[in-house]
């Protein structure tokens, strides 16, 4: 690390953009899959009540696409600042 | 070929593999031994992650569960896969870096204290040992259910099996043979669900076929199931509760912290070579790990409406009067696989009010309507006592799948416990001969003496494990939530606040984790009894049982542990001295990927 200022600013991205992924993990399972389950039910995709979707398919579906995206932009975020493993 | 011989072969043949990768995958070295020489690839290690997360339970009751509680079960699917974000965003890469064996090895050194390090220990004990009781129990259960052997002498065989690649090959034997575990389990587990979701549905995808149309109707499958299970007084299956929408909230914070916080979980990310590795990881893991939980909902509504529909004609029906007597089935008539699980004592029938024929309802449901239809159809009581597990052991006979998929649902479930159980006697025994032996007793041995002491009580922890397998204590049921209670309300927030916060001290970390592990206790105690011992729960000191806390089931306190675990942690950590300043540069280290070496045991 060159110095302390890209230290605290890598830092820095590096928490908003955890911040932004558990913002969407959290408004999938807790969201829809729970508190708005029931107002999302309503809605259907093809034979599934759109809220139960949530609960027992779609969360874990966004939850593969979280981890994929945060490891590319993390990649990415390590060479920005040239923190990166050789 | 008979089932039978069928079920030896495949079973053979499958230990027969495991055996062979022992023998190819010896640990010549401690690095070999705690993390398979440090150089898994990412897929390898998330296929490994995989079989290890999904335990017997995973394979054999959840489904079943699932059946039960309809969307409501969907909190330990969301449970038991949500923790994998936290765990790649929050924790696996930074303890990576950190590039040590073993959890308790960072706690003591990002907390400079022996003490911290002790309870850490501690608290991965019980966690893991909690757990491997289940998965001992579950060996025994898949042995005696397949292979006609007695419980204990399965258990015996599987200890047997588990001795061979987890000793001489410590966690690159482990590992490699997950990889094989893995592909049993999985085709074990999908294989049964695509023919019957064929069957149902018409299409091959489970998790397609959940959300399409019922063949021979105009309903959904979904909506049938609705139709069927509120027609005979159960909770309608997509929207049905588990208490409230607020426990059912805190349940689910309480599985995805617990999930990040499982020693044995966490220690498979320091088998990668680099830090970008470790996060990659965490999401192949969920890729694997979600084959199997994406299809369990499937399997669940589909077996039950199956069930349903074998003992009530009426469901195949357009408008079917579920009550018109002719329409049950007949005792005398049934088919073949239920005779098959009545004498395992899975599947019960009481012939309540005489007629010869089985009513399966909800016999406790309070509805007033429904109660008068069944009193005008002369039912006594529901007649059938039917065991979850059924759910996904009985299904392929339930469809009449050919007799190799029967077998390969044998070989699946021995699969899934057999790694599981491989896996966590590792975490148990790195904690003592790595933490305990080499980092606090004995500081002076070698490399080679810490590989004997590794194996020896990786040896002796496969005997105690066996041993509870055997004599499982009376709360074994309530085991598993326990793990990740505990899991949950204390190493989660002492790993967390050990990244996050460059500030947090030892005072701190230790009050947190001893507060947040002894109200989970409590809670659990309270409900349940002092160690579990039936009479000796103390509600009464707090009012009573249904207004306690908001409603919060007891397995559903780990969450609440782990923010009384943050919020004491942060109060003594105001009172008491900081941090020394080298500690603070290490976090810095640690947040950063650049530097990373193989994992070591050095201090």
């Amino acid at each position: 690390m060159s110095t302390d200022n890209s230290s605290k600013a890598y830092w820095k991205e590096t928490l908003a953009l955890v911040r932004n992924m558990l913002i969407i993990w959290f408004l999938v399972s807790y969201g829809a899959g729970i508190l708005f389950a029931g107002a999302l039910n309503s809605i259907s995709l093809g034979g599934y009540p759109l809220g139960f979707w949530f609960a027992q398919q779609g969360s874990i579906y966004v939850f593969i696409i979280l981890i994929f995206f945060y490891a590319k932009k993390m990649g990415k975020l390590d060479e920005k600042y040239d923190v990166h493993e050789d | 070929m008979g089932l039978q011989a069928m079920t030896y072969l495949v079973v053979g043949l499958t230990f027969a593999i495991y055996i062979g990768i022992a023998v190819w995958a010896r640990a010549g070295s401690t690095s070999d031994f705690y993390s398979a020489g440090g150089n898994v690839g990412p897929v390898i290690n998330g296929m490994a992650i995989g079989a290890d997360w999904m335990s017997a339970a995973s394979f054999i009751s959840m489904a079943g569960l699932i059946a039960n509680m309809g969307y409501g079960g969907g909190l330990f699917l969301m449970g038991w896969t949500g923790g994998y974000v936290l765990l790649a965003m929050l924790l696996a890469p930074y303890l990576r870096k950190f590039g040590k064996y073993t959890v308790p090895s960072f706690v003591s050194t990002r907390y400079y204290s022996t003490g911290a390090s002790v309870v850490a220990v501690l608290c991965l004990l019980a966690a893991s040992l909690t757990y491997i009781i289940g998965q001992m129990t579950g060996v025994g259960v898949a042995f005696s259910r397949f292979l006609g052997v007695s419980n204990s002498t399965g258990i015996y065989i599987g200890m047997g099996i588990v001795f061979l690649y987890a000793v001489f090959g410590g966690m690159k034997g482990i590992t490699y043979t997950q990889v094989a575990q893995y592909c049993v389990l999985i085709l074990a587990y999908t294989v049964p669900a695509i023919f019957i979701s064929m069957q149902l549905t018409g299409n091959p995808i489970p998790q397609l076929g959940l959300g399409s149309g019922f063949v021979g109707t105009d309903m959904s499958l979904l909506g049938k199931l609705d139709e069927v299970v509120t027609g005979l007084g159960f909770g309608k299956y997509t929207t049905q509760v588990p208490g409230s929408l607020l426990n059912m909230f805190v349940y689910t914070v309480s599985l995805m912290i617990g999930t990040a916080g499982l020693p044995h979980v966490i220690m498979r990310f320091f088998t990668v070579a680099t830090v970008k590795d470790a996060r990659y990881s965490a999401g192949w893991a969920l890729i694997f790990i979600a084959l199997l939980y994406t299809t369990a909902p499937a399997v669940a509504a589909m077996a039950r409406l199956n069930l349903h529909a074998t003992v009530n004609q009426a469901v195949m029906q357009t408008d079917g009067d579920l009550f018109a007597p002719e329409n049950s089935l007949v005792y005398a008539e049934r088919p073949d696989w239920m005779k098959r699980w009545e004498v395992t004592g899975l599947l019960k029938f009481k012939d309540m009010n005489g007629d010869g024929r089985i009513q399966y309802y909800n016999g406790k449901s309070k509805n007033a309507d429904f109660l008068a239809k069944v009193e005008a159809a002369g039912w006594k009581g529901s007649e059938l006592m039917v065991n979850r597990d059924i759910m996904v052991l009985a299904n392929p006979e339930i469809a009449l799948l050919p007799n190799w998929v029967i077998a390969l649902v044998a070989a699946g479930g021995l699969a899934a416990a057999l790694s599981t159980a491989a896996g966590l006697l590792l975490a148990i025994s790195s904690a003592i001969s790595h933490d305990l032996f080499k980092n606090i007793w004995f500081r002076d041995m070698t490399d080679a003496q810490e590989l004997l002491a590794g194996k020896i009580a990786m040896a002796c922890s496969i005997v105690a494990a066996g041993y509870l397998g055997l004599n499982p204590p009376g709360f074994a049921a309530g085991t598993v939530a326990i793990a990740f209670g505990l899991a949950a309300s204390s190493i989660f927030p002492c790993l967390m606040m050990g990244i996050f916060s460059k500030t947090m001290n030892k005072e701190g970390a230790i009050a947190g984790m001893l507060s947040g592990l002894g109200i989970t206790m409590l809670y659990v105690f309270a409900h349940k009894g002092l160690f579990f011992i039936k009479g000796t729960e103390f509600l009464g000191l707090f009012g009573g049982k249904s207004s306690f806390f908001f409603g919060i089931s007891p397995n559903a306190f780990g969450a609440i542990g782990a923010l009384v675990n943050f919020a004491v942690a942060f109060a003594v950590k105001n009172m008491t001295p900081p941090v020394p300043e080298n500690i603070a540069q290490m976090v810095e280290d640690v947040r950063i990927p650049r530097g990373s070496k193989a994992v070591d045991g050095a201090h």
